[in-house]
């Protein structure tokens, strides 16, 4: 199972551009989703006018699914500059995928806890590490999508675009600066303070230990 | 001696480099090094190189040391934690070795212990800010460092023949920004190509770069390298450089001018040369001589 929890208002208020389209999964039942804070966040996004739309959907994880869905939010997609996603790392990997031109953020970061880990089809990964990077790379999971799980940039060890461990992989970091040119935010990259993994936030049932 | 300080003095810096051997003998190792690594400035040793298990690279420089040479520490985070990393820093520090030279490093599957765990706690980037915040007197848990903090000389690696140049150019920047100081190049057989990196190099960071060099060995070594080694391309002429006369390319003639000319090639674009012997430390005092160092 996992569970998800809203990043703070500060670190997604950083991220907003003017209006952004709000994108909810419900989920697949092994997901315990923080469905009151996310409601209550939205609304004050809602009333401060930063908002074009909100769709409420689940397993976004599922391409077409996700596309037909989109469909019936056209107008509010295209009048965002930015899409906010509250779901686990594989629903705003797939997001970030379908909308490669525009800036999609997780607004959650997501926690292992043991048991079935929900439906996770097709190329993304989520590795529930507790702390989602993937406002910083493009919406490409540094975690799942390099082999070293590396999280300040390349290794140095890809060559012709794949990686030094799997010749059938491409590089992660490769696709993420590629994604941060196409959306002219390279800077990001370049600006990012120096990233070091807490891997005591790796595992949600210590702390569910403790707080009961 | 750390190796910045002599960038500072505007010396063009001539490092070389050592592999610790498998086994602790390392008698004939520092008699090479005796017999040909007199007139470099620095000599690295590399850290379980290609993920192979070999004999540390800190002992190693603590022997040279001894022995009056400059040793530079490489660090690999494949294999250590971040607790292992700061207690391997700190002991650096305390045999007076302060030129580190800071790697993410291959992983563990390329080498001869391919079940290992791969640890990647830290990468060249985290460890860089590391020896940064001890320098303040602090470690990674946010805890005091007791006494006089260490202070380095903070060294990198970058590719600058890279087949994604862009994303190690950002990766560059965000190694300076962590802290590093100097740079080391992987092997540059392009003279143009290497011109051009260092050309964007220089409008964008003030920081010294040791050009990466390496003898090729022969034609074979050469393709070898081109299909499997990350960020190294050998233009087509230096290969058939090589083919054209075996027993000059044999007796490592041929490598040592092909190597000697492009230091010559991108003097003015470097601040000294890191040269990777590969077993030919022989080689070494021909090519300085060649080169005019």
């Amino acid at each position: 199972m996992l569970i998800t929890e809203l990043k703070s208002k500060e670190s997604i208020d950083a991220l907003l551009g003017a209006k952004a389209f709000i994108i909810n999964c419900f989920g697949c039942k092994e997901v315990s989703f923080p469905e009151e804070e996310a409601k209550a966040l939205q609304k004050e996004l809602c009333d401060a006018g930063k908002v074009t739309g909100i769709l409420t959907m689940d397993y976004i994880c599922n391409p077409d699914n996700l596309k037909l869905q989109l469909e019936n939010f056209k107008a509010e997609a295209d009048e965002a500059d930015t899409v906010l996603v509250f779901s686990c790392g594989v629903g705003v990997q797939t997001v970030a995928d379908f909308f490669s031109g525009k800036k999609v953020f997780a607004a959650c970061d997501t926690y292992r806890l043991p048991g079935f880990q929900g439906v996770t089809p097709q190329e993304f990964d989520c590795d529930q590490c507790g702390m989602c990077f993937l406002n910083g790379t493009g919406g490409i999971c540094p975690i799942t999508a390099c082999s070293k799980s590396l999280v300040n940039g390349q290794c140095g060890g890809a060559k012709n675009g794949k990686c030094e461990v799997d010749p059938e992989m491409d590089c992660g970091w490769e696709r993420i600066q590629k994604r941060l040119e196409k959306l002219g935010k390279i800077d990001i990259l370049k600006n990012a303070p120096v990233q070091i993994r807490d891997y005591s936030t790796d595992d949600a049932t210590k702390e569910c230990k403790e707080s009961e | 001696m750390k190796v910045t300080d002599l960038f500072k003095e505007g010396k063009f810096v001539v490092s070389a480099e050592v592999g610790p051997p498998k086994g602790f003998h390392i008698e004939e190792m520092i008699e090479d090094a005796k017999k040909y690594l007199t007139h470099v400035d620095a000599i690295n040793v590399t850290d379980n190189q290609s993920s192979v298990m070999r004999l540390g690279s800190l002992a190693v420089c603590i022997a040279l040391k001894n022995e009056g040479f400059n040793p530079i520490f490489q660090m690999t985070c494949r294999d250590r934690n971040r607790i292992a990393l700061e207690s391997d820093l700190l002991s650096a520090a305390m045999f007076g070795i302060d030129n580190v030279l800071a790697l993410t490093g291959d992983y563990t599957k390329l080498g001869d212990h391919p079940g290992a765990k791969p640890v990647f706690d830290l990468d060249s980037v985290s460890l860089l800010y590391t020896m940064g915040l001890l320098e303040q007197g602090k470690d990674l848990g946010g805890q005091d460092i007791e006494g006089e903090p260490p202070t380095f000389a903070k060294g990198a690696v970058v590719s600058p023949c890279s087949d994604s140049l862009d994303a190690q150019l950002v990766k560059m920047e965000r190694k300076i920004k962590a802290g590093a100081q100097f740079f080391q190049t992987q092997a540059v057989f392009d003279s143009e190509r290497y011109i051009k990196f260092a050309e964007i190099a220089k409008k964008e960071f003030d920081v010294p770069i040791q050009l990466g060099i390496i003898i090729p060995k022969n034609a074979g070594m050469c393709n070898f390298m081109n299909n499997n080694v990350a960020g190294i391309a050998i233009p087509a002429e230096i290969i058939d450089e090589l083919k054209a006369d075996k027993e000059r390319a044999k007796a490592g003639i041929t490598g040592t001018e092909i190597a000697a000319r492009i230091i010559r090639d991108c003097k003015d674009y470097c601040q000294g040369v890191h040269i990777m012997t590969l077993g030919w430390e022989d080689k070494i005092p021909a090519l300085m001589e060649q080169a005019g160092l």
